[in-house]
Parts: structure tokens; sequence; C-alpha cells
């Protein structure tokens, strides 16, 4: 709880600078263009930050995000299928990998981070040679629902943060809730024990990997349908990192166990403020990461030195 | 005294709101053997962290060979001749046993490049190594090395900085008992060669053998001290807890349903060839003894489903069960008090309440949702009811005495139906108090009729908690003996695969 609190405020503070500094902050289109990008972002972020609880990671994302939209483009364009065909099978094609990932680290015992590389690459490679290394288009038709998810504005609130929010409350109630949560948590902390509690502990790493891949396919979705183009060598590139990086900024720990959704979300909300950041501000874009990365450098220490203040006040008190 | 090695006046320590040690005193002499025993808390840990530079005393002084010292660091510690044995060892496992040895102080050639003077470190790491009479080349890698020879490997980078005392802090708890036997002569030797040691230890049978005297330390004071003369069990136990420990083991008034639990032909992946049959009645304590790696754990691993057995049938009041992963046993009221509980009984970075529901979770939950407010009566009870010291049951476990954190493991199981309890050396680490209030409860458990498995490789505890004792040797079941038949030999030649002596 605390650990929200003081990325809630950091994640205040900055909105306040930034509009003082330049009003065009808060105007509504630019509200809603950075409402929209946390809720592509965070949907898979919170994916990712299930499975870094078990102590696990996907660095497959970002591949799996151009794969998938390569194949939908092709069923949608190519083939013609009709959407509501197209859409449920990608959404349990990308599944079933994220069920690979989890029966390779739970079943073979393999690292996490080397079996969602491995991935990370193959999709990658996939993707590009299916597509001929082109650029597809996709959007060009009529796909209903489909766009809608994108680039709908009811009330004019954008569509993906409407489904952040739905997504963020059934997440909540699932991982702070309900018995598979505390599981996961239990898991992520000390496996033996949550064994030795008759936990399947197998099935509940496993089943991670498969939620995450679930919501990375809905995120999915939304970013093809918000760019209408996917080029297989970039499309997607770096996105597992900014989910991995709003995960750990809203309080995950990579050694698993901890962690809220509430913190990824705001994670998630602090990072794309950082960018709108650099646009208004009139800094560099090329300096873009850089400042990125010092926030995240920067929260993470400031946590990190609080954390150890408050064991050597505990341990003194021994 | 002013001949004594090392002498401790009147130190007093004080965190705040708890004085941990009030002007305690201690001496060694050169080439004496000093028991340093009380129970958790008492202060042992705190004098020996003073003494290893981790603490500064607030009151007292610290003199070695008559010459007043501060130690500010382990280091400082080193220096003046002060050598430490942890409970956990302090080895690499990836180097071998002389780059231990040397850590951190290699002799070096070749400057600038700062390289190793590795003829140097082999040649001496060898000289102490036989002064242990340890058989091993200083070239192996520790990983190849048992536990008690890793330890020893830690005596002689003690010897090798020239100290003069070494401070044993727990260090038989993971050894066997021929690995301990050794252990002590180990400290026989050394008291020969002048080298003075400091033993803290919860195992009075091993203080017996070793000290020539005894200091006790009662809540951070002096409780008194026994010359060699004086030292028994009964005064030991006396002077730590200041009182009569008669009631410590208390007796059933009988089994009841005999074969309410049969385990037949099980076989463990431990030890594939071997079979283990056994029954147990309702209400009685089994007793498991037999030296470390007699496949005790194992077995009880197997039949708690988290290793699943290799073959075998197991029956609980007549009807058969099929138990393929933990889930089935606890389904069936077989639920087993691990011998690791900080790796495998708790999750100590959870709270005490999160704990204590670990395993039966769902039966407190609806539609997968955990319905919070009977979660939290039930760790509540259990809290109340084994009288768990915690501040509240949203305490984290890891802030829990070892005592009290094996009562959370208990309460997960006492929370759901028990009828089959397993223990697994359930008071190591625990002082002795706590000790005789686990005994009460397996005793309470079994008069309402639950049956227990007690694994314990301390003797005392297994002839005086079990109504009867099975013992086991590489796997097998070497002998069952009922209380009539107990005795430390019969036990001990059955662990060693000896033929029962009449």
């Amino acid at each position: 709880m605390k650990k929200e609190l003081g990325i809630f405020v950091l994640l205040v503070v900055l909105c306040v600078v930034v509009s003082i500094k330049n009003p065009d902050f808060l105007q509504a289109v630019n509200l809603q263009n950075m409402a929209r990008r946390i809720g592509m972002y965070g949907i898979y972020s919170i994916g990712l930050g299930v499975v870094i609880i078990t102590s696990g990671i996907d660095l497959s994302v970002g591949s799996v995000f151009a794969l998938q939209g390569i194949v939908m483009s092709i069923m949608l364009e190519n083939w013609g299928w009709p959407w509501y065909l197209a859409t449920p099978l990608i959404v349990v094609g990308v599944m079933a990998l994220g069920w690979l990932h989890g029966v390779m680290v739970a079943r073979v015992g393999m690292q996490p981070f080397i079996v969602t590389l491995c991935g990370l690459l193959i999709y990658r490679g996939v993707a590009r040679f299916i597509s001929g290394d082109r650029a597809l288009g996709i959007g060009a038709g009529e796909y209903g629902v489909l766009k809608a998810l994108a680039q709908a504005k009811p009330l004019g609130v954008p569509m993906p943060f409407v489904i952040l929010i739905v997504v963020t409350a059934v997440m909540w109630v699932l991982l702070h809730r309900s018995v598979y949560g505390r599981y996961l948590f239990a898991v992520g902390k000390n496996e033996d024990a949550a064994r030795f509690s008759g936990i399947n502990t197998r099935r509940v790493i496993a089943s991670a990997y498969v939620l995450c891949m679930a919501l990375t396919a809905i995120s999915g979705i939304i970013f093809v349908f918000d760019t209408g183009s996917i080029q297989g060598s970039n499309f997607g590139n770096f996105y597992e990192l900014y989910g991995i990086a709003a995960a750990v900024l809203g309080g995950c720990s990579l050694r698993g166990g901890e962690g809220s959704v509430i913190g990824i979300v705001i994670g998630t909300a602090l990072l794309q403020v950082l960018q709108n950041l650099v646009n208004l501000l009139g800094i560099d874009s090329s300096l873009n990461f850089a400042v990125m990365g010092t926030v995240i450098f920067v929260g993470v220490l400031a946590d990190q030195i609080l954390t150890q203040r408050r064991a050597a006040k505990q341990s003194v008190a021994h | 005294m002013t001949d004594a090695l090392l002498e401790l006046r009147s130190i007093t320590k004080r965190f705040p709101g708890v004085t941990a040690l009030q002007s305690v005193s201690l001496a060694v002499n050169p080439g004496e053997v000093v028991a340093l025993i009380g129970e958790n808390g008492a202060g042992k840990s705190t004098l020996m962290k003073i003494l290893g530079g981790v603490h500064q005393a607030d009151e007292g002084s610290i003199h070695i060979a008559g010459r007043q010292v501060t130690i500010r660091s382990v280091a400082d510690a080193i220096k003046l001749g002060i050598g430490f044995i942890h409970q956990e060892l302090n080895v690499l496992d990836n180097l071998d046993v002389a780059a231990n040895c040397f850590l951190g102080r290699e002799p070096l050639w070749g400057w600038p490049l700062r390289l190793i003077n590795r003829p140097r470190i082999y040649s001496e790491s060898e000289t102490y190594l036989r002064r242990l009479g340890l058989n091993v080349s200083p070239r192996t890698p520790l990983r190849e090395l048992s536990l008690a020879q890793q330890q020893m490997v830690e005596i002689a980078k003690a010897l090798s900085q020239n100290a003069r005392l070494i401070i044993m802090d727990e260090p038989s708890s993971c050894l066997t008992v021929t690995e301990t036997d050794r252990l002590l002569e180990t400290i026989r030797d050394l008291r020969q060669q002048g080298v003075s040691i400091i033993y803290i230890s919860h195992r009075l049978n091993e203080v017996q053998q070793c000290a020539d005297r005894v200091v006790v330390l009662r809540d951070g004071q002096n409780a008194g001290s026994l010359a060699r003369g004086e030292i028994s069990h009964q005064s030991m136990i006396k002077m730590m807890v200041g009182r009569d420990l008669k009631d410590m083991y208390v007796h059933g008034s009988g089994a009841k349903r005999p074969d309410y639990f049969q385990v037949q032909g099980l076989r463990t992946r431990a030890h594939p060839r071997h079979e283990i049959s056994f029954s147990l009645a309702c209400g009685e304590i089994l007793g498991f003894a037999g030296l470390v790696g007699a496949g005790r754990s194992e077995m009880a691993q197997a039949i708690f489903g988290v290793d699943a057995p290799l073959a075998g049938t197991i029956a609980l009041d007549g009807k058969p069960l099929t138990i393929r992963c933990a889930n089935d046993a606890i389904r069936a009221g077989i639920y087993l008090v691990p011998e690791d509980r900080r790796r495998a009984g708790l999750v100590t970075e959870m709270t005490v309440r999160e704990n204590v529901t670990l395993p039966g979770l769902s039966r407190w939950a609806a539609f997968g949702l955990i319905r919070r407010r009977e979660e939290n009566e039930v760790a509540v009870r259990q809290v109340e009811s084994l009288r768990v010291k915690t501040p509240s049951v949203e305490a984290r476990v890891l802030n829990l005495s070892g005592g009290n954190q094996q009562k959370v493991v208990l309460a997960k199981w006492l929370a759901l139906t028990p009828r089959v309890l397993v223990f697994d050396e359930p008071t190591r680490g625990i002082d002795v108090g706590a000790k005789a209030e686990i005994y009460r409860l397996m005793r309470d458990l079994a008069e309402r009729g639950v049956a227990i498995i007690m694994i314990s490789s301390e003797m005392e505890e297994v002839i005086g908690v079990s109504d009867r004792i099975a013992v086991m040797h590489e796997g097998a079941i070497t002998g069952v003996l009922d209380r009539t038949e107990f005795s430390e030999e019969r036990i001990m030649s059955l662990a060693v695969g000896k033929a029962p002596v009449a």
C-alpha cells in the first residue's frame, strides 16, 4: 500500500509540474490521447505483473504483438475471414503460446528468462518471414467491434482506457481477493512451502503465463487497430520492457511474491506521462528513453533505501 | 583470573525497549571448553555478537590475556585470535578447500597483477587439515564434501588465522550422530593443543560430553555456572529455566483402534529397493529414530505426497488411499510438519493469517473468493488456542521466534481436521520451554484420537515422547520397539543396521 501511495504522489506531482509548465497538458485531446495509451500499455503490463509475481518473466510480449498482428492481417485482409471467427482463434492461439511457456517453465524446469527470450527471437523471426518482411495493413474493411475497441470514445473516454478499467477491476479481485491470487503470491515467495501446503504449484505457475498472454492478446488487438499497419521487424519492439518497467515501478519485485494491480496501472500511467512530458516540454525526443530510465532508476533506488532503513530500524528493535 | 584468555566483565547491552544483557560476565581459560547454554532469547547470540563486533556493549569491558580491547568488527575479533563457526556454514561451495581457508587474505605475488600464491595456500591448508585429522586434499571443491567436512574446513580456516579461541554456535545442528562424535573428538584435540572453545548448543548430551565448565544465561543475566563434576541434564535444565522440568514428557492413556493407519510396501525415490511397512493406532505416537540419511524424511514426504511414492499402499481407517500429490493427503487428513520449516513449512514473508489458512483456503472461500472475515476468525482462533506469541495475526512470520514459527506450521493443520500428523524433527532449533509445549500439544492431539508419527534425531526426545519407536537404517525399518524395550543402546544398534541386542 505504501509503495502505491509513493508512486501515486510522484505521478500527481509530475502532472502538476507539467501542466504548470505547459497548460496544453490539460487539453482534452492530450488527455484523451494519454488515456488511450495508458489503456493499451496497461492491459498487458498487468499480465506481465502476474508472471513477475510468480518470480518469472515474459520477454516475448513484444514479438507476440508482431506475430499476432501479422497473422491477424493475413486472416482478415488476405483470406477475408470474418472478424468474429479470426479474433477468438487469435486469442486462443496466443494463449497457447503462454501455455507452452508455462509448461517449459513449470514442468520442464527451464528458466523463464531463457524460455521467453527464445520466444522473443522465434516469434519475431516468424512474423518477419510470413509477412515477407513487408508492412501489412489492416483496418481498411469493416471490422465493427474490433475497430471500436481501439478507436471508440464513449462519453469522450477512449475505449482502451475503459477496457483497462474493466481489466484492472477483474484482475484486482483475482489477485487480491481470490484463492488463486493468494496462491500466486505464495508460490512466488516460497514455492516449496506452497507445495507442502497442498498447492499445485506447477499449475499455478503455468496459468500465470497463460493469463499474461490472454491480456497480451487483448492489448495486441487494440495496438493493431490503433496503428493500422504492422511491420514485422519493429511492431511491438521493446514493449515487454515497458511492461516490466511499469510493474517494477508499481512495486513488483523481480524476486517474486510482491506487487499489486493498482501499482502496475499507476506505473504504466507514470511512464506515459513521462513520454508526454518529453514532448510537451520540448525536450529532445531522442532523450525519451534516458528520461524514462532515470525515473525508474531513481524510483527503485529510493524504494531500496527506504526498505533498508526500515529493516535496520526493525533489527535494532529486536 | 588474570590468566584468563578471554574475560568479559559485566557486559550490559540495551536495545530500545529491552535490556538484552544485564552485567553478564564470562571468562575462558586457555585450553578450556566452556559451554554457553540458555533458552532462546536468553542473550547468548547478543553476547557473541558483541564478541564479533556486530554490537558494542553499553557497559562493561572485554579483556584478552589481561589487556582491555575494543572489538568493532569481525576483522578485529579475528586479529585478536577469536574465530567463529556459525550454525549456518560460511563456505563457498564453488571454490576448493584451500581457497576457502584463505578467502579474503590470500598471499599474493607478482605485483601489480596480484596473483594468488597457490603453492603456499595449498601447502598451508594441508597442514591444518592434517592437524584436524581431515583426510581430504586441499584441492577438493567444497561441494564434494559433506556438511561435517565443510565444517572442519571452517575450523581449519579459523586455525589458519591463528585463532586461540573458537566460538561454535550450534555446530552439531545439521550433523549426524557419528559426525557429531567426530566433532566432539576434534574439540578434545583442539583443547589439547591449547585452543579454547566456547560451545553454544541446545543439545545437553553433547555439552555433557565435551564441556569443562557450563555457563548458563537466563533472561540476559548470568544464571550460574557448573563445574565439570556438576554437569548433568537435570542441573542444566533447572538452571536454564529456573525450575525443574519433570513434566517435560507426558505419557498417553494408551492407543485405541490398532491399525488405524497402515503403510504397506512403501518405496521411495531415495531408497527404491527397500520397502517400508508399519501400522499405527489412533492416539499413538510412533517415533522414527535413525541416522540422518536413513530415509525417514523421504518416507514422510512420500506419505504426504510431495514426493509421490514409487509403490506401496496406504490405508486410513481400513480404507485404501491413493496419494499422488500433497493435496490428496491433505484431503484424507494426513498432514506433514516438515523438517525445514523456513523452506517448506512457511512462507515467512507472509503474515501469520495467510500462512495459517494457506492449505485450507478454499474451505473459507466462495466461488474462488476468500471470505475475509471467516479467514481472519480461523487464524485468530488458532493463534489463541496454540498461544502463538505474535503481536497480531497480521504480523509477518519471519518476525516470530523459532518455537512460535513452529506453532504457526502446526496451526495450518489444526485449522483443518487432522487424522494423521507427521512431525519431522519438530523441535529442531527450538528452546527447552517451547519444546515442552510442543510435546504437550502432540500428546493432546494423540489423546483426541490423532495418529502421530514423529521423526527425530534426538535420542532423548524419541525415548521421552514416543509410545513405540521404529528404527530405520538405509531406507528400511530395522526394528520396532515397545516402551518397555526402549534404550539408547538398542536404538543405536538398530540405527547402524546391527541386529538388536537382547
